[in-house]
């Protein structure tokens, strides 16, 4: 039997609380982090990922107790990211009980980071997140570059160069957010996904768009990502995970139920 | 009283194996620790592991880890092994170029391989992460209440071969069959995260907390 395809909420937290922004604007309060990703762990999600976009250096204590809190009650693979910069900041998430930490901006400014950080803690618990955005005009061949800070921030670099880098660098897995479509609800980038997922031999988890479950299944079955990450579809309890795997192993998708 | 050790020798988290022993056996005295005195006095014994073997050897050495669990095993009490933890049970690890471990079971650890595919030729990718089936080649205690072929949460690039293919308790299939779990006596040990695999990992855990290592 293959690997089963993974279904991932995700958990944007802002001071405490897990928020949702369309684009990245217009947040909404989705409820307390813990109680959200114990809720996602009895609906039999596969792994949780926890984003930090607290901007305050406060704020980063109350993350660390609550991914301890979260990680002393939840079992299953939790992924922390969002203001990843040091090593320090590496062993601090893992301390406190985070199986994978999610690098992306100070992966930007210094690519060696990632190196450094896998051959540490090794690359099964080493995510890059890269979040891209579709520069090529239409008609023109594909092309995606990735942007950091929240998709603010051109940096001119080819997202799917940039992918193979990272895993020659040591990167276990790639956490692929297509900025164009995040919060959009209009399903996934699927020729960005797939053109990663190509490239590269890590998993791919690919984010960004999900609007209902055939985006869910259109990621794997056409993005041919290993993993799909979802956030308000769960969040406003428009669908649960449960319901989320058995739609998707109606579409033939090899899913843990 | 039963009292857990958790075999700390400076690599990787060992709190969510702490907390989902604490969830499954909430009277127990779970300890994560280096302390030798207190590993030999320990009712149980869980050696876990992250990260590349070179490093996590280099640290056994150093803190005499592998004297200690050594010493657990041969005390007959239940000692399990997991993720890099039982890889390091091993004679020797293609992993940083080649790495003598602890040779306490007889067999070898091995690369996945770039150009692994599965049966419909299908290109796999390494490391092996996320959840995959296994299958209960013996009948164990670790075992009980646990449906055969039911998921586990894996993340590695490396697999165990044991010599004594006998010793074998859990086969799984990424590529080719590999051993995902080994029975030997009083040891028993997973290549997948118990503490990671929601119900039937902690059952699997639950059943640790009992088992007498026979």
């Amino acid at each position: 039997m293959p690997l089963s395809k993974r279904i991932i909420p995700c958990l944007d937290v802002d001071n405490g609380r897990v928020v949702k922004g369309v684009q990245f604007v217009d947040i909404r309060d989705a409820g307390d982090p813990v109680e959200v990703a114990k809720r996602y762990n009895e609906q039999g999600a596969d792994e949780i990922t926890f984003l930090d976009i607290t901007a305050t250096h406060e704020g980063r204590d109350t993350t660390i107790h609550m991914v301890e809190k979260i990680a002393s009650q939840v079992f299953i693979p939790l992924t922390v990211g969002g203001g990843i910069r040091t090593t320090a900041d590496i062993r601090a998430m893992l301390n406190a009980g985070a199986d994978k930490v999610g690098i992306n901006s100070a992966a930007v400014k210094n690519p060696d980071f990632v190196r450094e950080a896998s051959e540490r803690f090794g690359a099964q618990c080493i995510v890059v997140a890269i979040d891209a955005k579709r520069v090529s005009e239409p008609g023109e061949p594909d092309r995606w570059e990735i942007f950091t800070h929240g998709g603010r921030k051109p940096t001119g670099i080819d997202a799917l160069e940039w992918s193979e880098k990272m895993v020659a660098n040591g990167a276990g897995e790639i956490l692929l957010t297509s900025m164009d479509r995040d919060g959009t609800k209009n399903g996934f980038d699927l020729p960005l996904v797939k053109a990663m997922s190509e490239r590269v031999n890590v998993p791919i988890i690919a984010s960004g768009g999900v609007g209902n479950l055939q985006h869910l299944v259109d990621g794997i079955k056409v993005g041919k990502a290993d993993a799909v990450l979802a956030a308000s579809i769960f969040h406003f309890g428009e669908y649960t995970v449960q319901q989320a795997k058995e739609f998707m192993q109606e579409q033939g998708v090899d899913v843990r139920i | 009283m039963n009292t857990i050790a958790i075999c700390d020798y400076g690599m990787g988290n060992l709190h969510s194996v702490a907390s989902a022993i604490t969830q499954v056996a909430p009277d127990a005295d779970v300890h994560i620790t280096a302390d030798a005195e207190l590993i030999e006095r320990a009712t149980r014994v869980i050696f876990p592991g992250v990260g590349a073997v070179r490093d996590c050897m280099s640290e056994i050495q150093r803190l005499g880890f592998d004297t200690i669990v050594k010493r657990a095993i041969a005390s007959g009490k239940p000692v399990l092994g997991i993720c890099v933890g039982m890889q390091l049970l091993f004679s020797n690890s293609e992993e940083n170029g080649g790495i003598d471990c602890m040779g306490i079971v007889d067999g070898v650890v091995k690369y996945f391989g770039d150009d692994l595919v599965d049966a419909q030729g299908e290109k796999l990718k390494v490391p092996h992460m996320g959840w995959n089936n296994v299958r209960q080649s013996v009948a164990h205690p670790l075992w009980e209440s646990i449906n055969d072929q039911a998921q586990f949460y894996f993340v590695h690039s490396y697999y165990c071969q044991p010599k004594n293919s006998d010793l074998s308790s859990g086969v799984s299939e990424y590529g080719s069959e590999f051993t995902s779990a080994i029975a030997k006596d009083n040891l028993f040990a997973t290549q997948f995260h118990p503490e990671k695999s929601h119900r039937d990992g902690l059952q699997l855990l639950a059943n640790f907390c009992r088992w007498t290592g026979e």
